[in-house]
């Protein structure tokens, strides 16, 4: 009998090894998502821009990072203390003793990870949606400015609206359902974006009289792709790691489902804006495809769990159709978005909210909606304001002489292709 | 001694200088250049929205020769950048008044 205690006890203890295990995988996945960011960023800008995107990419994965180290994390996952509420309050501070084996074997399975790999596995979530925001500002918005933004909205922002879900708080007592994030990430990002954008204004040229739109081609359409690979790798941690666990059979099918429907519905997004695109313009669009990727990965994010693969591939490519329509359309009322973030994850995001009762019984429209404004309003109305008072006191723009010359000479000093230039 | 200066096709630029230098000449100064003639600019498409290019992309080359190979010189660019279609390219001949070697301070054809 003893002796069955102790096999039983190691494998709880294996279980646990495994558990967090997967967490920190899913989440070094989720953080190369960064990496994916920025060579989708720099490859959609001018070349001029390149080096301060690139700044800021890193940078704001950095602040991130620290911030909610220092607060954002205690705020979004306050304990039992927040269970039902919608008022933030500081949780758990981190640096606090993690799981003792004894407490492990004790809990009856309850405890099955460790607590640094869930903060580390929630803190590369975080930097992704702040991620989402510096393509939709870039080639115009001031480097310091963009960074207070990021310091606001990692540390209390993001945290607050992810509490009201998943750190237990009021809307997840009202039964709205998002499973990794095509709200509480993405569409939250979208609407810090579009808030930003409005204060801001379109690039320079961008816009002519009478409606007329001129393209900025983007300088790197090979950074592009690779940065929507990277992408649509680091979403396998993203959505898969959002099943918090792996070890066992139950858990190992619903984490093999979620792979599997994360990547069709991000092949069904290629599909779907890529026909979508050589209907509307008559030409194969190769950045509206990879626009249709992150399409097909945001709607699917908030239920992959529920749909068969067929029906996940055709959530994504609604995801695919909707993102070529909705970029015109932000072109058509002078929202300037160069990476068509505002689309992809804020528009798209929505849609993936909307789409989860169509597949999950336990999720309903009523819920989804109320969850889907909630969240909208909260960052869209937080985000104005801390955009807006940054352009009172320290402006959000950058001259129109930097802008024409480059933010990166303006901002960093240094070019990203200096030895293309005739010295 | 004259100056031959050919707008071509970029794509057409490895055959051209292989024409020139069967017939034996020496040296070449390539450019790569933008402009319009008469085949004017096209249109491109990005994100849904179409632009125009007004100049395409063109190969200027500038070849120093001795008078007596200028015939050959011009027979040869024609033949070797002509694809029938518009855009072609054009050639100038110019008159060279003095040409000098730096390294030796040759002067005249001689230093062509």
């Amino acid at each position: 009998m003893e002796e069955l205690t102790k096999v039983t006890g190691s494998v709880t203890e294996l279980a646990y090894a495994l558990d967090t295990f997967y967490f920190l995988i899913s989440g070094a996945l989720v953080m190369w998502m960064a990496a994916g960011f920025a060579m989708l960023e720099a490859g959609l800008v001018r070349s001029k821009s390149t080096t301060e995107i690139l700044t800021k990419n890193i940078t704001l994965f950095a602040v991130a990072c620290i911030m909610y180290m220092l607060m954002g994390y205690s705020i979004m996952y306050p304990g039992d203390a927040g269970a039902g509420g919608w008022m933030p309050i500081f949780g758990d501070i981190l640096g606090k003793a993690d799981n003792e084996a004894a407490a492990v074997l004790a809990s009856d399975g309850k405890t099955y990870y460790s607590n640094l790999s869930d903060f580390f596995f929630q803190v590369v979530f975080v930097a992704t949606a702040m991620s989402v925001v510096s393509g939709a500002v870039a080639e115009r918005m001031k480097l310091w400015s963009f960074l207070a933004f990021a310091v606001v909205f990692t540390g209390f922002i993001y945290p607050v609206e992810g509490f009201w879900k998943w750190g237990g708080g009021f809307l997840d007592a009202k039964g709205f359902n998002d499973f990794a994030g095509s709200g509480i990430v993405h569409m939250a990002g979208g609407a810090a974006a579009l808030a930003g954008v409005l204060l801001l204004g379109a690039r320079k040229g961008k816009y002519g009289p009478n409606g007329k739109v001129n393209p900025i081609p983007g300088a790197n359409l090979p950074l592009a792709t690779l940065g929507t690979f990277i992408l649509w790798l680091g979403w396998f941690g993203f959505n898969g790691g959002s099943e918090l666990k792996l070890s066992d059979v139950g858990e190992a099918n619903a984490v093999a489902l979620v792979f599997v429907n994360t990547n069709m519905a991000a092949a069904g997004g290629v599909i779907a804006a890529l026909i979508t695109a050589r209907l509307m313009f008559g030409k194969a669009d190769l950045t509206m495809a990879l626009n249709g990727a992150l399409a097909g990965l945001v709607a699917i994010t908030a239920e992959p769990l529920t749909p068969a693969p067929g029906v996940a591939t055709l959530i994504g490519a609604a995801g695919g159709v909707l993102v070529v329509f909705s970029i015109v359309f932000m072109d058509k009322i002078k929202i300037d978005d160069p990476v068509g973030a505002i689309s992809v994850h804020g528009v798209v995001g929505m849609w993936g909210l909307l789409a989860v009762p169509l597949t999950n019984s336990d999720a309903t429209f009523g819920a989804q909606i109320m969850g889907l404004a909630t969240i909208f309003l909260w960052v869209f109305i937080t985000s104005f304001i801390v955009w807006f008072i940054l352009k009172m006191v320290v402006g959000i723009r950058v001259s129109e002489e930097e802008e024409y010359e480059g933010v990166d000479i303006g901002e960093c000093g240094m070019e990203a292709y200096p030895e293309f230039v005739i010295k | 001694m004259k100056m031959v200066t050919a707008i071509i096709k970029p794509f057409k630029l490895d055959d051209v200088r292989e024409a020139l230098s069967e017939i034996g000449v020496q040296g070449v100064t390539v450019t790569e250049v933008k402009g319009f003639g008469r085949q004017k600019g096209h249109t491109e498409l990005y994100r849904g929205a179409e632009y125009v290019v007004d100049f395409l992309p063109k190969v200027k080359m500038e070849i120093a020769l001795k008078a007596e190979l200028l015939d050959q010189a011009i027979e040869a660019i024609s033949n070797a950048a002509n694809t029938g279609k518009i855009g072609d390219g054009k050639i100038f001949v110019s008159d060279v008044e003095q040409t000098i070697r730096i390294r030796t301070g040759e002067t005249g054809p001689e230093a062509l």
